[in-house]
């Protein structure tokens, strides 16, 4: 039975799912020169979807749909922080569209779905929801990975996105049912409560596996890894800082439904293999990382390294672990937004920001988008006192308590090597010479992107001081 | 006037400061060096109010501030100074506004953000020595790297980017696994407060454990022997400033650290691992000092020198277990502390002004090499004067603050075991040794060249910061009462605590 209040439950999902196709067709009754009304249209329905989120805010958990969707403290931070990581690519992307003569409608609506997809991700109750939400992500990101039909690189990342994506779907899918076949449901609470009585342990913990590999690939942990920096590196800039931002914080929330809210009897099991995969990530993000010279590779290495950070955090089942890896996943996605921002901007017509050469003597250039990028790099790194520095102590604590001693210290060690190439990047903004001719590289992107990119990286300096409310935030959500 | 949060005002002021001369650009150069100056100097002026609000007789932390920083794990934004941190705050805030004095109008690219990351490390360096945190001062201790990265990756020589580089990730990888240790303090204790960490009865293995994850950290800032091989390429790259700030404060973070965590958090695996630091502390008074005195670039032949009389620190704060643990003499015990803090503020000057007086050589012809100068006293006689000043400093002759520090550490290291002594007091002599042949050759004898006779003798600016720094040496030198009085009841609750084992 649906009953108005299950509609209201899921009212910004509603919403968004309406403004969506509203957009759509919006769209297609305005001239290209007009454009940019989609643009502000998309942008304030964003802002909206973020009101409805935290105004329609409960003290308590609520379910929906006999439980399949979830409302809570915890799916509610991650649908904030990926509106508001989508928000940026609006704004920080239209010079660059326009540049591109990609600036159409689509972008918007197929970003929306795709959030949309999250939302409900975030959100499940059931395997079933796990499923819908993941799917109506990733589809619309694979269209917007192509979205740049001339570039042969962009084509070859969205079909290699999609097929691994589409297996990793597959996979999981498979685990599912064998979930299924072990326990008799699909609704995650109550695969929690037949776990105890089940005689399929060896059924259940066989799916369990596949569960995990499908996270893995979501996140980009290694061995589920080899997508990540082809799609970086052959998407559209701005769709790169939307991979890189956004399915992160739907894995996380996908990673709690599953294993803790579905799986959670079982922990002693997954987070062995999560512990295995975050100390791989680590060593193979961040040794990998330091070979690339391709700006965006080296972030896609950089984002499997951190990966191993927030598994790092899920490897300690308790309120404490899933707050540091919500933490972490929030502060990393806005990090990453920052430094593809910064060479969003510095992208023009006919010239792509993207080597790490590009960025020589940019403190020379312009010493505004230099020090955002330093800020941005020293984060990723964890340098204090930025706000990368507390998400990375609260999930070594994190790992810590859980007992894992042994994976904390080698999330140090590749900490430090990690830390070179950052520092690279640093280096060649502030102590190489700029190359000859290169000087009015600059180019003024409007001032929305430019306000609000200043706004997200001071804000990493600013959340230091404000780390510990977000953090109680978080804590709340897993009721801690 | 108790409840204004004076310290964070002395942390926060020179950082905003800091803002402020970036905003005032590239193009205004004179602004933002007067406005370095202004901020540098109303630091100062905070910090002597500090000085003169500071209670000397009770012991214990005063001017405390404490607020929530992320009560999820139970850390908070609490500071407060007792004598040692007010002597070292002080030296801080004296020794930036000599530094923006003496990049005037030697830096000349980029002042604006050469001034800013002074001013920034100002506050940051006030921020470690008022830090009553364990995550608060680590926030604190290393933040202070990316200024100084950029300082010596800007405006250093010609290896500047292997210098930084190396600096900073030498520096990191030993303070990350500090931070593992403070991690696993907080995981044992429940707080990062420290003097709760202080009073907590860790077992001797979990001692043993965090005693190394401090010392590799520490030894690393220090520098000790034999994780020191850093100091010398950051020293030659760094511009004058950095080196200044780098060797009269920097290297003090590593010795505080000592003072505030091993010390009092670890005593007993600190007292069972004493010998270690002692034998890595004669080993650089002693090695180090053959090793400056073969330098043929001046600028590293005062870095080793400063590893060296860093030894004499960590040797007089280690000696201690011996002499109020196993020989029962707390008084001894206080002195060798107190030595080692007064040699810390010593040295801060000596070294300060040593590399002061190179950068000014350096302003004229442009290289650190011995060879090039000669016959400065005939050349620049003001500057030979101050320069064989600072030199008698540096071999701790009596009546400079050099020799108050290491006479009251060889004293309580003899009372410890004379072969302590005898190696410590060795030290004199080559220290000497290096020191003299140094004079010898750039500031007696002719000049080498026409060139390096021609040098333009000191200007009126100078002539101020240099006369500051000399000031300084004489008045620790003459009279160091009041320095000893301001921190004797602060080394005396130091001593009395690592008296008492925690494991009983």
């Amino acid at each position: 039975m649906i009953s108005v209040n299950d509609l209201l439950v899921m009212l910004p999902e509603l919403y968004l799912t309406a403004a969506a196709c509203l957009v759509l067709l919006f769209d297609v009754f305005i001239n290209d020169d007009q454009r940019d009304a989609t643009h502000w249209v998309a942008t304030i329905v964003m802002v909206v979807a973020i009101f409805l989120v935290i105004h329609g805010q409960t003290p308590q958990t609520v379910t929906a749909f006999g439980g399949m969707f979830i409302r809570d403290h915890m799916a509610e931070i991650l649908k904030v922080t990926v509106m508001i990581a989508t928000i940026l690519m609006f704004v920080l992307a239209r010079p660059w569209l326009k540049d591109r003569k990609l600036f159409v409608g689509e972008f918007y609506s197929l970003s929306m779905f795709s959030v949309l997809g999250v939302m409900l991700l975030v959100s499940a109750g059931s395997l079933i929801t796990v499923y819908l939400g993941l799917e109506l992500f990733s589809l619309p990101a694979y269209a917007l990975v192509a979205m740049n039909r001339e570039s042969k690189l962009a084509s070859e990342a969205a079909i290699k996105f999609f097929v691994l994506g589409a297996l990793a779907s597959g996979l999981l899918l498979f685990g599912m049912s064998l979930i299924y076949g072990a326990t008799g449901t699909l609704d995650l609470h109550r695969i929690f409560l037949a776990i105890g009585t089940t005689s399929h342990l060896h059924l259940l913990e066989f799916g369990l596996v596949f569960l995990v590999v499908g996270i893995g690939f979501e996140f980009g942990a290694v061995p589920f890894h080899m997508w990540l920096p082809d799609v970086y590196e052959g998407a559209p800039t701005p769709i790169a800082m939307y991979i890189s931002a956004v399915p992160k914080l739907a894995a996380v929330g996908l990673a709690y439904r599953l294993l803790e809210v579905g799986m959670g009897p079982l922990a002693m099991d997954w987070r062995v293999m999560l512990a295995i995969m975050a100390a791989l990530s680590l060593v193979v993000g961040n040794v990998v990382a330091i070979a690339q010279t391709n700006f965006k590779r080296m972030l896609a290495y950089s984002t499997i390294s951190h990966m191993g950070f927030v598994f790092l955090a899920l490897s300690n089942p308790t309120p404490e672990g899933y707050s540091s890896a919500v933490f972490y996943a929030v502060c990393f996605a806005l990090m990453e937004t920052v430094a593809f921002g910064v060479i969003l901007a510095l992208s023009r017509k006919g010239f792509e920001c993207e080597m790490i050469a590009d960025l020589k003597g940019l403190n020379h250039r312009s010493p505004w988008f230099a020090g955002m990028m330093a800020i941005s790099m020293f984060s990723l790194a964890g340098i204090p006192p930025l706000w990368g520095f507390a998400a990375k102590v609260l999930v070594l604590k994190a790992a810590i308590d859980g007992g894992m001693l042994w994976l904390a210290i080698v999330a140090i060690i590749c900490a430090i090597i990690g830390l070179f190439y950052y520092l690279r990047v640093v280096k060649v903004m502030y102590f190489d010479a700029p190359v000859a001719g290169t000087e009015p590289l600059v180019a003024k992107p409007d001032l929305a992107a430019r306000w609000l990119l200043s706004i997200n990286a001071l804000g990493l300096i600013a959340m230091i001081a404000g780390s510990g409310v977000f953090y109680s935030w978080c804590l709340a959500a897993f009721g801690a | 006037m108790m409840d204004w949060p004076i310290l964070s005002w002395l942390i926060w002021l020179p950082c905003a400061g800091a803002i402020v001369v970036l905003l005032a650009g590239n193009a205004r150069p004179r602004l933002a060096r007067w406005l370095s100056l202004l901020f540098s100097v109303a630091t100062f002026g905070l910090s002597l109010v500090m000085l003169a609000v500071y209670w000397v007789a009770p012991s214990g932390f005063q001017m405390q501030e404490n607020l929530h920083w992320i009560p999820g794990i139970n850390t908070s934004y609490h500071l407060g100074v007792d004598g040692i941190s007010v002597a070292l705050v002080v030296l801080t805030a004296v020794i930036h506004i000599l530094v923006v004095g003496g990049a005037w109008q030697v830096i000349k690219v980029k002042v604006h953000q050469y001034m800013a990351a002074v001013l920034v490390l100002d506050g940051l360096l006030i921020g470690v020595f008022c830090a009553m945190d364990a995550l608060l001062f680590y926030l604190f201790f290393e933040a202070i790297l990316i200024p100084m990265f950029f300082l010596i990756g800007v405006w250093g020589g010609e290896r500047r980017v292997y210098a930084t580089l190396k600096f900073f990730i030498y520096t990191f990888f030993g303070s990350i696994f500090f931070l593992i240790g403070i991690l696993y303090m907080y995981h044992r204790a429940g707080t990062f407060d420290l003097q709760t960490l202080q009073n907590f009865p860790f077992t001797f293995k979990e001692q043993t454990w965090l005693f190394f994850s401090f010392v590799i950290a520490f030894a690393i800032k220090t520098p000790m022997v034999p994780v020191h091989t850093w100091l010398p390429d950051a020293h030659v790259e760094a511009p004058t400033g950095g080196s200044v700030i780098l060797a009269a404060i920097m290297l003090k973070v590593g010795t505080y650290g000592f003072l505030r965590f091993p010390l009092l958090i670890t005593p007993d695996a600190s007292q069972h691992f004493a010998w270690l630091i002692i034998v890595l502390s004669l080993i650089a008074i002693i090695y180090i000092g053959y090793v400056a005195m073969v330098q043929p670039d001046m600028k590293k032949l005062v870095a080793y020198s400063s590893i060296a009389h860093m030894g004499f620190v960590t040797l007089g704060l280690f000696i201690v277990y011996m002499l109020a643990r196993q020989l029962n003499d707390p008084g001894m015990a206080q002195l060798g502390v107190q030595g080692a803090v007064v040699q810390m503020v010593s040295h801060g000057f000596v070294s300060g002004a040593l590399f002061t007086c190179i950068g000014v050589m350096y302003d004229r012809l442009h290289t650190h090499e011995i060879s090039v100068f000669g016959g400065l006293a005939k050349v620049m006689p003001w500057f030979g004067a101050f320069w064989i000043l600072f030199a008698m400093a540096n071999t701790g002759l009596p009546g400079t603050s050099g020799f108050v520090g290491e006479f009251m550490v060889i004293m309580s290291a003899f009372k410890a075991s004379p072969w302590i002594a005898l190696f410590a007091a060795y030290s004199l002599i080559i220290s000497a040794g290096y020191t003299l042949y140094l004079v010898r050759r750039i500031i007696w004898g002719t000049a080498p060249t026409p060139k390096a006779a021609a040098m333009p003798h000191l200007n009126a600016r100078e002539g101020w910061v240099l006369t500051g720094f000399a000031l300084a040496v004489l008045a620790i030198g003459v009279y160091p009462w009041p320095l000893m009085h301001l921190m004797d009841s602060s080394v005396a609750q130091i001593v009395t605590h690592l008296m008492t084992s925690k494991i009983g």
